[in-house]
Protein backbone atom coordinates (compact mmCIF):
# COMPACT_ATOMS: atom_id res chain seq x y z
CA UNK A 1 0.00 0.00 0.00
CA UNK A 2 2.61 2.51 0.83
CA UNK A 3 6.38 2.29 0.22
CA UNK A 4 8.54 4.98 1.84
CA UNK A 5 11.91 4.90 0.65
CA UNK A 6 14.94 6.54 1.97
CA UNK A 7 12.96 9.98 2.86
CA UNK A 8 14.73 12.74 4.05
CA UNK A 9 13.34 16.12 5.63
CA UNK A 10 15.26 19.22 6.69
CA UNK A 11 13.82 22.03 8.13
CA UNK A 12 16.48 24.62 8.20
CA UNK A 13 19.45 23.03 10.34
CA UNK A 14 16.60 20.59 11.86
CA UNK A 15 17.20 17.16 10.38
CA UNK A 16 13.72 15.47 10.94
CA UNK A 17 13.50 12.27 9.12
CA UNK A 18 16.80 10.90 7.93
CA UNK A 19 16.54 8.07 5.64
CA UNK A 20 13.47 6.82 6.37
CA UNK A 21 12.16 3.80 5.20
CA UNK A 22 8.92 2.24 5.75
CA UNK A 23 6.76 -0.29 4.32
CA UNK A 24 3.29 -1.19 4.89
CA UNK A 25 1.70 -3.77 2.69
CA UNK A 26 -1.40 -5.11 4.25
CA UNK A 27 -4.60 -3.41 5.86
CA UNK A 28 -4.57 -3.19 9.43
CA UNK A 29 -4.23 -0.61 12.41
CA UNK A 30 -0.58 0.74 12.87
CA UNK A 31 0.16 2.91 15.46
CA UNK A 32 3.04 5.36 14.70
CA UNK A 33 4.57 6.36 17.95
CA UNK A 34 7.65 8.30 18.77
CA UNK A 35 8.63 10.68 21.39
CA UNK A 36 7.70 14.38 20.85
CA UNK A 37 9.57 16.04 17.98
CA UNK A 38 10.62 11.99 16.39
CA UNK A 39 8.74 13.22 13.25
CA UNK A 40 5.29 11.83 12.93
CA UNK A 41 3.24 14.26 11.76
CA UNK A 42 6.07 14.99 9.28
CA UNK A 43 5.92 11.50 7.90
CA UNK A 44 2.42 12.11 7.61
CA UNK A 45 2.55 15.20 5.72
CA UNK A 46 5.01 13.79 3.22
CA UNK A 47 2.81 11.14 2.32
CA UNK A 48 0.00 13.75 2.30
CA UNK A 49 1.88 15.68 0.22
CA UNK A 50 1.49 18.94 2.78
CA UNK A 51 5.41 18.47 3.49
CA UNK A 52 7.49 18.37 0.15
CA UNK A 53 10.65 15.69 1.12
CA UNK A 54 14.46 16.67 0.35
CA UNK A 55 15.01 13.25 -0.62
CA UNK A 56 13.49 10.01 -1.23
CA UNK A 57 10.45 8.83 -2.84
CA UNK A 58 7.02 7.76 -1.39
CA UNK A 59 4.93 5.60 -3.41
CA UNK A 60 0.86 4.65 -2.83
CA UNK A 61 -0.55 1.73 -4.36
CA UNK A 62 2.82 1.88 -6.85
CA UNK A 63 2.13 5.28 -7.89
CA UNK A 64 5.02 7.79 -7.32
CA UNK A 65 3.06 10.46 -5.05
CA UNK A 66 5.49 13.33 -6.62
CA UNK A 67 3.56 16.40 -8.47
CA UNK A 68 0.75 14.07 -8.37
CA UNK A 69 -2.77 14.72 -6.13
CA UNK A 70 -5.13 12.19 -7.50
CA UNK A 71 -3.90 10.05 -5.18
CA UNK A 72 -5.03 11.85 -2.08
CA UNK A 73 -8.84 10.75 -3.35
CA UNK A 74 -7.42 7.58 -1.95
CA UNK A 75 -6.66 8.95 1.72
CA UNK A 76 -9.05 10.45 4.58
CA UNK A 77 -6.94 12.37 6.79
CA UNK A 78 -7.66 13.78 10.26
CA UNK A 79 -5.18 16.53 11.18
CA UNK A 80 -4.03 17.00 14.47
CA UNK A 81 -5.36 20.49 15.65
CA UNK A 82 -8.74 20.96 14.45
CA UNK A 83 -8.75 24.55 13.06
CA UNK A 84 -11.49 25.35 10.34
CA UNK A 85 -11.96 28.58 8.99
CA UNK A 86 -14.08 30.17 11.84
CA UNK A 87 -16.67 32.03 9.94
CA UNK A 88 -18.48 28.55 8.25
CA UNK A 89 -21.29 26.68 9.60
CA UNK A 90 -20.69 23.15 10.40
CA UNK A 91 -23.20 22.43 7.88
CA UNK A 92 -21.49 24.87 5.46
CA UNK A 93 -18.52 22.85 6.18
CA UNK A 94 -19.61 19.58 5.91
CA UNK A 95 -20.98 20.51 2.33
CA UNK A 96 -17.88 22.38 1.05
CA UNK A 97 -15.97 19.40 1.92
CA UNK A 98 -18.44 17.10 0.30
CA UNK A 99 -18.27 19.18 -3.27
CA UNK A 100 -14.83 19.27 -3.41
CA UNK A 101 -14.25 15.83 -2.80
CA UNK A 102 -17.03 14.82 -5.27
CA UNK A 103 -17.78 11.26 -3.63
CA UNK A 104 -20.57 9.17 -1.91
CA UNK A 105 -20.78 10.84 1.84
CA UNK A 106 -21.80 9.11 4.61
CA UNK A 107 -21.88 11.89 7.43
CA UNK A 108 -25.55 11.66 8.55
CA UNK A 109 -24.59 8.25 10.55
CA UNK A 110 -21.91 10.28 12.17
CA UNK A 111 -23.65 13.29 13.08
CA UNK A 112 -25.89 11.11 14.80
CA UNK A 113 -23.38 8.73 16.62
CA UNK A 114 -21.34 12.03 17.95
CA UNK A 115 -24.51 13.57 18.28
CA UNK A 116 -23.36 16.95 16.27
CA UNK A 117 -27.23 17.77 15.47
CA UNK A 118 -27.37 21.04 17.66
CA UNK A 119 -24.29 22.39 16.18
CA UNK A 120 -24.62 22.12 12.63
CA UNK A 121 -26.12 25.62 12.34
CA UNK A 122 -23.33 27.24 14.71
CA UNK A 123 -20.63 28.86 13.53
CA UNK A 124 -17.15 26.85 13.68
CA UNK A 125 -15.11 29.35 15.55
CA UNK A 126 -18.43 29.26 18.32
CA UNK A 127 -17.58 25.38 19.18
CA UNK A 128 -15.55 23.69 22.46
CA UNK A 129 -12.36 22.16 21.23
CA UNK A 130 -13.72 18.30 21.82
CA UNK A 131 -16.92 19.11 19.48
CA UNK A 132 -14.39 20.44 16.61
CA UNK A 133 -12.45 17.77 17.48
CA UNK A 134 -15.94 15.56 16.70
CA UNK A 135 -16.62 17.45 12.96
CA UNK A 136 -12.69 16.93 12.36
CA UNK A 137 -13.54 12.86 12.65
CA UNK A 138 -16.78 13.64 10.82
CA UNK A 139 -15.10 15.24 8.19
CA UNK A 140 -12.83 12.15 7.99
CA UNK A 141 -15.14 9.52 8.12
CA UNK A 142 -17.92 9.99 6.45
CA UNK A 143 -15.76 9.34 2.88
CA UNK A 144 -15.07 5.55 2.31
CA UNK A 145 -10.97 5.19 1.12
CA UNK A 146 -8.56 2.85 1.45
CA UNK A 147 -6.06 4.83 3.57
CA UNK A 148 -7.17 6.31 6.65
CA UNK A 149 -4.92 8.79 8.68
CA UNK A 150 -5.80 9.91 11.97
CA UNK A 151 -3.30 12.16 13.91
CA UNK A 152 -4.00 12.37 17.41
CA UNK A 153 -7.90 11.19 16.86
CA UNK A 154 -8.27 10.99 20.69
CA UNK A 155 -7.81 14.63 21.56
CA UNK A 156 -10.22 16.38 23.26
CA UNK A 157 -12.96 13.73 23.23
CA UNK A 158 -15.41 12.57 26.02
CA UNK A 159 -15.70 9.08 27.38
CA UNK A 160 -18.65 8.10 25.16
CA UNK A 161 -17.32 9.73 22.19
CA UNK A 162 -13.96 7.94 22.20
CA UNK A 163 -15.48 4.61 22.81
CA UNK A 164 -17.53 5.70 19.62
CA UNK A 165 -14.41 6.37 17.89
CA UNK A 166 -12.78 3.10 18.78
CA UNK A 167 -15.56 1.17 17.38
CA UNK A 168 -15.80 3.32 14.58
CA UNK A 169 -11.95 2.67 13.54
CA UNK A 170 -12.73 -1.51 14.05
CA UNK A 171 -15.10 -1.15 11.68
CA UNK A 172 -13.04 0.62 8.87
CA UNK A 173 -10.54 -2.09 9.72
CA UNK A 174 -12.89 -4.87 9.39
CA UNK A 175 -13.77 -3.62 5.30
CA UNK A 176 -10.08 -4.12 4.94
CA UNK A 177 -8.68 -0.60 5.07
CA UNK A 178 -4.98 0.79 6.09
CA UNK A 179 -5.45 2.71 9.45
CA UNK A 180 -2.40 5.01 10.24
CA UNK A 181 -2.68 6.24 13.91
CA UNK A 182 -0.24 8.51 15.29
CA UNK A 183 -1.61 9.35 19.75
CA UNK A 184 0.29 9.53 23.14
CA UNK A 185 -2.26 7.78 24.79
CA UNK A 186 -0.96 4.28 24.96
CA UNK A 187 -4.38 2.50 26.39
CA UNK A 188 -5.82 3.81 22.88
CA UNK A 189 -3.17 2.30 21.13
CA UNK A 190 -2.83 -0.86 23.21
CA UNK A 191 -6.74 -1.28 22.84
CA UNK A 192 -6.76 -0.33 18.80
CA UNK A 193 -3.28 -1.62 16.72
CA UNK A 194 -2.30 -4.36 15.77
CA UNK A 195 1.31 -2.89 14.59
CA UNK A 196 3.21 -0.53 16.55
CA UNK A 197 6.06 1.78 14.16
CA UNK A 198 8.14 3.32 16.63
CA UNK A 199 10.22 7.04 15.40
CA UNK A 200 13.18 8.10 16.78
CA UNK A 201 15.59 10.89 15.65
CA UNK A 202 13.80 10.51 12.26
CA UNK A 203 14.03 6.86 11.45
CA UNK A 204 12.35 3.81 12.11
CA UNK A 205 13.42 2.50 15.37
CA UNK A 206 11.03 -0.27 15.49
CA UNK A 207 8.26 -1.76 13.34
CA UNK A 208 6.10 -4.95 14.65
CA UNK A 209 3.68 -6.58 16.66
CA UNK A 210 2.69 -4.90 20.34
CA UNK A 211 3.87 -8.78 21.44
CA UNK A 212 7.30 -8.59 19.74
CA UNK A 213 7.95 -5.19 21.18
CA UNK A 214 6.92 -6.29 24.79
CA UNK A 215 9.10 -9.34 24.32
CA UNK A 216 11.76 -7.40 23.39
CA UNK A 217 11.64 -5.10 26.07
CA UNK A 218 11.31 -7.51 28.46
CA UNK A 219 7.83 -5.70 29.99
CA UNK A 220 4.33 -6.25 30.20
CA UNK A 221 2.56 -3.44 29.62
CA UNK A 222 2.87 -1.64 25.98
CA UNK A 223 3.19 2.04 27.85
CA UNK A 224 6.30 0.84 29.78
CA UNK A 225 7.23 -1.07 26.29
CA UNK A 226 7.66 2.23 24.95
CA UNK A 227 9.15 4.09 27.70
CA UNK A 228 12.03 1.48 27.80
CA UNK A 229 12.28 0.96 23.79
CA UNK A 230 14.70 3.30 23.13
CA UNK A 231 16.96 2.46 25.77
CA UNK A 232 17.61 -1.08 24.36
CA UNK A 233 19.68 -1.72 21.61
CA UNK A 234 18.52 -1.59 18.20
CA UNK A 235 17.94 -4.87 16.05
CA UNK A 236 15.02 -3.78 13.23
CA UNK B 1 -10.15 25.49 -9.38
CA UNK B 2 -13.33 26.97 -9.71
CA UNK B 3 -14.95 25.42 -6.70
CA UNK B 4 -11.99 27.18 -4.35
CA UNK B 5 -12.68 30.08 -6.36
CA UNK B 6 -16.22 29.60 -5.77
CA UNK B 7 -15.84 29.76 -1.98
CA UNK B 8 -13.28 32.18 -1.69
CA UNK B 9 -15.27 34.60 -3.24
CA UNK B 10 -18.70 33.92 -0.81
CA UNK B 11 -16.78 34.09 1.81
CA UNK B 12 -15.19 37.30 0.42
CA UNK B 13 -18.11 38.55 -1.00
CA UNK B 14 -20.04 37.85 3.01
CA UNK B 15 -17.45 40.19 4.71
CA UNK B 16 -17.99 43.44 6.07
CA UNK B 17 -15.07 44.91 4.63
CA UNK B 18 -16.16 44.24 1.00
CA UNK B 19 -19.18 46.21 1.48
CA UNK B 20 -17.12 49.11 3.31
CA UNK B 21 -15.25 48.89 0.31
CA UNK B 22 -17.97 48.92 -2.00
CA UNK B 23 -20.19 51.54 -0.07
CA UNK B 24 -16.79 53.92 -0.25
CA UNK B 25 -16.47 53.49 -3.69
CA UNK B 26 -20.12 54.75 -4.31
CA UNK B 27 -20.38 57.61 -1.99
CA UNK B 28 -16.90 58.81 -3.81
CA UNK B 29 -18.87 58.63 -7.23
CA UNK B 30 -21.93 60.11 -6.30
CA UNK B 31 -19.89 62.96 -4.16
CA UNK B 32 -17.61 63.35 -6.79
CA UNK B 33 -19.98 63.26 -9.86
CA UNK B 34 -22.18 66.36 -8.05
CA UNK B 35 -20.11 68.35 -6.22
CA UNK B 36 -17.82 67.85 -10.24
CA UNK B 37 -20.59 68.16 -12.15
CA UNK B 38 -18.29 67.20 -14.87
CA UNK B 39 -16.96 63.81 -15.46
CA UNK B 40 -14.04 64.42 -16.72
CA UNK B 41 -12.91 66.29 -14.16
CA UNK B 42 -14.79 63.45 -11.87
CA UNK B 43 -12.57 60.99 -13.99
CA UNK B 44 -9.19 62.77 -13.11
CA UNK B 45 -10.05 63.29 -8.94
CA UNK B 46 -10.75 59.44 -9.06
CA UNK B 47 -7.79 58.81 -10.52
CA UNK B 48 -5.71 60.23 -8.31
CA UNK B 49 -7.64 58.76 -5.61
CA UNK B 50 -7.76 55.57 -7.18
CA UNK B 51 -3.84 54.93 -8.00
CA UNK B 52 -3.15 55.33 -4.17
CA UNK B 53 -5.81 53.34 -2.55
CA UNK B 54 -6.10 50.42 -5.02
CA UNK B 55 -2.92 49.35 -4.58
CA UNK B 56 -3.04 49.69 -0.90
CA UNK B 57 -6.01 48.00 -0.60
CA UNK B 58 -4.78 44.90 -2.54
CA UNK B 59 -2.16 44.81 -0.48
CA UNK B 60 -3.32 44.79 2.72
CA UNK B 61 -6.54 42.34 1.87
CA UNK B 62 -4.39 39.91 0.24
CA UNK B 63 -2.03 39.16 3.02
CA UNK B 64 -4.53 39.50 5.75
CA UNK B 65 -6.96 37.10 3.78
CA UNK B 66 -4.11 35.00 3.34
CA UNK B 67 -3.19 34.74 6.85
CA UNK B 68 -6.40 33.94 7.88
CA UNK B 69 -7.42 31.62 6.07
CA UNK B 70 -4.23 29.53 6.86
CA UNK B 71 -6.58 26.70 8.39
CA UNK B 72 -8.94 26.83 5.82
CA UNK B 73 -5.90 26.30 2.99
CA UNK B 74 -3.98 23.62 5.43
CA UNK B 75 -7.60 21.55 5.20
CA UNK B 76 -8.00 22.00 1.47
CA UNK B 77 -3.89 20.58 1.30
CA UNK B 78 -4.92 17.21 2.61
CA UNK B 79 -7.80 17.17 -0.04
CA UNK B 80 -7.32 15.83 -3.42
CA UNK B 81 -7.20 19.17 -5.40
CA UNK B 82 -4.29 20.44 -7.44
CA UNK B 83 -2.05 22.85 -5.01
CA UNK B 84 -2.12 25.58 -7.31
CA UNK B 85 -5.79 25.24 -7.82
CA UNK B 86 -6.10 26.03 -4.34
CA UNK B 87 -3.99 28.91 -4.46
CA UNK B 88 -5.02 30.44 -7.75
CA UNK B 89 -8.49 30.21 -6.72
CA UNK B 90 -7.91 31.99 -3.27
CA UNK B 91 -6.00 35.02 -5.05
CA UNK B 92 -8.74 35.13 -7.83
CA UNK B 93 -11.34 34.76 -5.26
CA UNK B 94 -9.40 37.76 -3.43
CA UNK B 95 -8.89 39.66 -6.66
CA UNK B 96 -11.94 39.39 -8.06
CA UNK B 97 -14.22 40.77 -5.56
CA UNK B 98 -11.85 43.66 -4.59
CA UNK B 99 -12.57 44.24 -8.86
CA UNK B 100 -16.23 43.75 -8.24
CA UNK B 101 -16.31 46.10 -5.56
CA UNK B 102 -14.63 48.78 -7.40
CA UNK B 103 -16.29 48.31 -10.89
CA UNK B 104 -19.90 48.53 -9.19
CA UNK B 105 -19.00 51.11 -6.43
CA UNK B 106 -18.26 53.37 -9.55
CA UNK B 107 -19.93 52.06 -12.35
CA UNK B 108 -23.47 52.58 -10.60
CA UNK B 109 -23.01 56.10 -10.13
CA UNK B 110 -21.74 57.06 -13.49
CA UNK B 111 -24.17 54.83 -14.71
CA UNK B 112 -27.15 56.69 -13.05
CA UNK B 113 -25.29 60.37 -14.06
CA UNK B 114 -25.63 59.54 -17.81
CA UNK B 115 -22.06 58.59 -18.25
CA UNK B 116 -23.11 56.63 -20.97
CA UNK B 117 -24.43 59.32 -23.53
CA UNK B 118 -21.13 60.98 -22.46
CA UNK B 119 -18.08 61.64 -24.20
CA UNK B 120 -16.08 60.15 -21.19
CA UNK B 121 -17.28 56.49 -21.06
CA UNK B 122 -13.53 55.68 -23.01
CA UNK B 123 -11.92 57.65 -20.24
CA UNK B 124 -13.61 55.87 -17.48
CA UNK B 125 -13.48 52.66 -18.88
CA UNK B 126 -9.91 53.04 -19.07
CA UNK B 127 -9.56 53.99 -15.07
CA UNK B 128 -11.69 51.45 -14.48
CA UNK B 129 -9.55 48.92 -16.41
CA UNK B 130 -6.24 49.86 -14.63
CA UNK B 131 -7.80 49.88 -11.55
CA UNK B 132 -8.61 46.32 -12.19
CA UNK B 133 -4.93 45.73 -12.79
CA UNK B 134 -3.48 47.24 -10.02
CA UNK B 135 -6.12 45.08 -7.58
CA UNK B 136 -4.73 42.17 -9.60
CA UNK B 137 -0.88 43.32 -9.15
CA UNK B 138 -0.85 43.97 -5.61
CA UNK B 139 -2.68 41.62 -4.54
CA UNK B 140 -0.86 39.09 -6.28
CA UNK B 141 2.37 40.84 -4.55
CA UNK B 142 1.05 40.70 -1.40
CA UNK B 143 0.59 36.86 -1.95
CA UNK B 144 4.27 36.58 -2.55
CA UNK B 145 5.09 38.31 0.78
CA UNK B 146 2.07 36.09 2.50
CA UNK B 147 3.41 32.96 1.33
CA UNK B 148 7.56 33.40 1.81
CA UNK B 149 6.79 34.83 5.25
CA UNK B 150 5.69 32.47 8.00
CA UNK B 151 5.59 35.49 10.66
CA UNK B 152 2.43 37.55 10.27
CA UNK B 153 3.62 40.78 11.32
CA UNK B 154 6.35 40.16 9.09
CA UNK B 155 4.67 39.60 6.07
CA UNK B 156 2.18 42.61 6.88
CA UNK B 157 5.06 45.07 7.01
CA UNK B 158 7.02 43.96 4.03
CA UNK B 159 3.34 44.50 2.20
CA UNK B 160 2.87 48.01 3.47
CA UNK B 161 6.52 48.96 2.83
CA UNK B 162 6.34 47.48 -0.89
CA UNK B 163 3.55 49.90 -1.16
CA UNK B 164 4.81 52.60 0.41
CA UNK B 165 8.03 52.25 -2.12
CA UNK B 166 6.13 51.95 -5.39
CA UNK B 167 3.22 54.55 -4.37
CA UNK B 168 5.73 57.17 -2.67
CA UNK B 169 9.00 56.44 -2.36
CA UNK B 170 9.71 55.35 -6.16
CA UNK B 171 8.21 58.38 -7.40
CA UNK B 172 10.11 60.54 -4.94
CA UNK B 173 13.56 58.63 -5.83
CA UNK B 174 12.89 59.16 -9.46
CA UNK B 175 12.23 63.19 -8.99
CA UNK B 176 15.39 63.31 -7.52
CA UNK B 177 17.42 61.61 -10.09
CA UNK B 178 15.72 63.93 -12.90
CA UNK B 179 17.05 66.64 -11.05
CA UNK B 180 20.44 65.15 -10.35
CA UNK B 181 20.93 64.18 -14.27
CA UNK B 182 19.11 67.16 -15.90
CA UNK B 183 21.95 67.92 -18.31
CA UNK B 184 21.47 64.58 -19.71
CA UNK B 185 18.51 63.97 -22.15
CA UNK B 186 16.35 61.93 -20.33
CA UNK B 187 13.17 60.98 -21.92
CA UNK B 188 13.99 57.53 -22.96
CA UNK B 189 15.05 57.14 -18.92
CA UNK B 190 12.14 58.21 -17.44
CA UNK B 191 9.96 56.29 -19.86
CA UNK B 192 11.50 53.52 -19.11
CA UNK B 193 11.17 54.34 -15.51
CA UNK B 194 7.75 54.58 -15.59
CA UNK B 195 7.33 51.36 -17.03
CA UNK B 196 8.85 49.76 -13.71
CA UNK B 197 6.38 50.88 -11.61
CA UNK B 198 2.50 49.99 -11.88
CA UNK B 199 1.53 52.82 -10.20
CA UNK B 200 3.37 55.26 -12.17
CA UNK B 201 2.64 53.46 -15.66
CA UNK B 202 -1.32 53.49 -14.66
CA UNK B 203 -0.87 57.27 -13.85
CA UNK B 204 0.78 57.94 -16.86
CA UNK B 205 -1.63 56.08 -19.14
CA UNK B 206 -4.86 57.69 -17.70
CA UNK B 207 -3.45 61.41 -17.45
CA UNK B 208 -2.36 61.12 -21.02
CA UNK B 209 -5.53 59.62 -22.44
CA UNK B 210 -7.13 62.64 -20.58
CA UNK B 211 -5.61 65.31 -22.73
CA UNK B 212 -4.33 67.31 -20.19
CA UNK B 213 -0.34 66.68 -21.09
CA UNK B 214 -0.08 69.97 -22.38
CA UNK B 215 0.94 70.42 -18.81
CA UNK B 216 3.58 68.23 -18.40
CA UNK B 217 5.94 70.06 -20.40
CA UNK B 218 8.61 68.66 -22.82
CA UNK B 219 8.71 65.29 -21.16
CA UNK B 220 4.45 65.60 -21.33
CA UNK B 221 5.38 65.75 -25.25
CA UNK B 222 7.50 62.75 -25.63
CA UNK B 223 5.08 60.43 -22.99
CA UNK B 224 2.34 61.79 -25.14
CA UNK B 225 4.46 60.54 -28.36
CA UNK B 226 4.91 57.51 -26.55
CA UNK B 227 1.67 56.59 -24.58
CA UNK B 228 -0.73 58.57 -27.05
CA UNK B 229 -0.04 55.92 -29.78
CA UNK B 230 -1.86 52.76 -30.41
CA UNK B 231 1.58 51.06 -29.98
CA UNK B 232 2.47 53.03 -26.67
CA UNK B 233 -0.92 51.83 -25.86
CA UNK B 234 -0.75 48.08 -25.89
CA UNK B 235 3.34 48.15 -24.52
CA UNK B 236 2.00 49.94 -21.29
CA UNK B 237 -1.37 47.64 -21.28
CA UNK B 238 1.05 44.39 -22.46
CA UNK B 239 3.67 45.88 -19.51
CA UNK B 240 0.32 45.82 -17.00
CA UNK B 241 0.05 42.37 -18.16
CA UNK B 242 3.17 41.12 -17.45
CA UNK B 243 3.21 43.15 -14.17
CA UNK B 244 0.21 40.61 -13.31
CA UNK B 245 1.34 37.43 -14.99
CA UNK B 246 5.12 37.34 -13.11
CA UNK B 247 3.66 37.78 -9.58
CA UNK B 248 1.31 35.27 -10.28
CA UNK B 249 3.45 32.59 -11.73
CA UNK B 250 6.11 33.28 -9.00
CA UNK B 251 3.31 32.90 -6.47
CA UNK B 252 2.39 29.37 -7.79
CA UNK B 253 6.34 28.59 -8.33
CA UNK B 254 6.94 29.08 -4.20
CA UNK B 255 3.56 27.19 -3.20
CA UNK B 256 4.86 24.21 -4.68
CA UNK B 257 7.53 23.94 -2.68
CA UNK B 258 6.41 25.24 0.58
CA UNK B 259 6.05 22.81 3.50
CA UNK B 260 2.97 23.50 5.42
Amino acid sequence: MIIVDNLYKKFGKNEVLSALNLKIEEPGIFAILGPNGSGKTTLIKSILGMVVPNNGHITLKGIPIKNNWKYRQEIDYLPQIANFPGNLKVKELIRMIKDLRDMPADEERLIALFKLEPFLNKKLSTLSGGTKQKVNLVLTFMFDSPLLILDEPTTGLDPASLIHLKEWVNQEKAKGKTILITSHIMQFVSEIADEIVYLLEGKIYFKGTKEALMTRTNQKNLEHAIAAIATTPANV
Amino acid sequence: MFKILKYSFYDLIRSRWSYVYFLFYLVLGFVLLFLNNDVSKAVITLMNIIIVLVPLIGTIFGVMYYYNSKEFTELLLAQPVKRSSIFLGQYLGVAGSLTLSLVLGLGIPFVLYGLLRSSAIFDFSLLLVTGAFLTLIFTALSFNIALSNENKIKGFGYAVLLWLFLAVVYDGIFLMSLILFKEYPLDNFSLIVTMFNPIDLSRTLILLKLDISALLGYTGAVFKQFFGTSQGFIISLLMLILWTVVPIWRMLYISKKKDF
